[in-house]
């Protein structure tokens, strides 16, 4: 079966890994675990991961999708690498809020800001 | 004047990819009557979850069991029903995903934003069948 095109766009700027995700709903359990596993060979590749995840095109995601966030975030820890969430609009901010997970994540109101703290 | 109630019955196989067309039943309904943003985000967030609960958890993904998805509008509130085929479960045994000690665990979350997006949220008792009420005048989380 052919790679599926990628979900994401990745930039780099110095050892700060920017992805931005393509898809406005992170919904899809398929796409979802694609997403997952482009992000984890990223932080396998990195020695000190830091990365800035940027959701500015994202309007809806589920469960699946916070909890593929945590198993990034999880992944990241464990190899001491930081991890920033950025540009997330105020109705998928309170999804964070709602379930907590504001005080898990690191998050920035842009990917500027979020670089400038990883930097 | 409001538009008349809308009530609609669909049957979906137990694959992901179903999901899109019950969402988009749904919210093109929506559409007819006077709900704001916020309640189409908290209709398909909902939707998304208990759809994905009962393809996944409750049917096991077997093509030989079934989803069955209701739903009325009219202009003051929005009642859904998803109902699966499996064994059911017992929501009030999942642990609280919100304690500090389970904040990392990838799991669990699907019912408590059911829940927080909804305005009331009941089982039957075998519990395989969940019905949503989102009211127009109590949509939004606290």
């Amino acid at each position: 079966m052919p790679d599926a095109p990628s979900r994401l766009m990745i930039q780099r700027n110095g050892e700060i890994t920017i992805i931005q995700f393509l898809d406005r709903n992170i919904l899809d359990e398929a796409n979802i675990q694609q997403i997952g596993e482009e992000i984890a060979s990223i932080i396998d590749a990195a020695g000190d991961p830091k990365l800035v995840l940027s959701f500015d095109n994202v309007d809806h995601l589920s469960s699946a999708a916070l909890g593929t966030l945590i198993t990034i975030n999880n992944k990241i820890r464990a190899k001491q690498g930081q991890l920033r969430l950025a540009n997330i609009n105020q109705q998928i901010y309170e999804v964070f809020t709602i379930t907590k997970l504001d005080k898990l994540f690191n998050i920035d109101k842009s990917t500027g800001e979020a670089v400038e703290k990883l930097s | 004047m409001s538009p008349q109630p809308i009530s609609n019955h669909l049957v979906l196989d137990s694959r992901f990819e179903e999901i899109a067309r019950a969402e988009q039943a749904i919210l093109d309904d929506m559409k007819k009557f006077t709900y704001a943003d916020n309640h189409h985000f908290a209709v398909k967030l909902a939707l998304e979850e208990a759809l994905a609960n009962a393809i996944k958890h409750g049917n096991n993904l077997s093509p030989n069991k079934q989803v069955t998805f209701d739903y009325r509008i009219d202009d003051h509130q929005i009642q859904l029903t998803v109902c699966d085929q499996g064994p059911g479960f017992a929501p009030d045994q999942i642990p609280d995903c919100t304690a500090e000690e389970n904040l990392d665990r990838p799991s669990g979350r699907g019912v408590m934003l059911i829940r927080a997006y909804m305005s009331d949220v009941s089982y039957n008792d075998s519990g395989n069948c969940l019905t949503m009420i989102m009211k127009k005048n109590n949509a939004a989380p606290e």
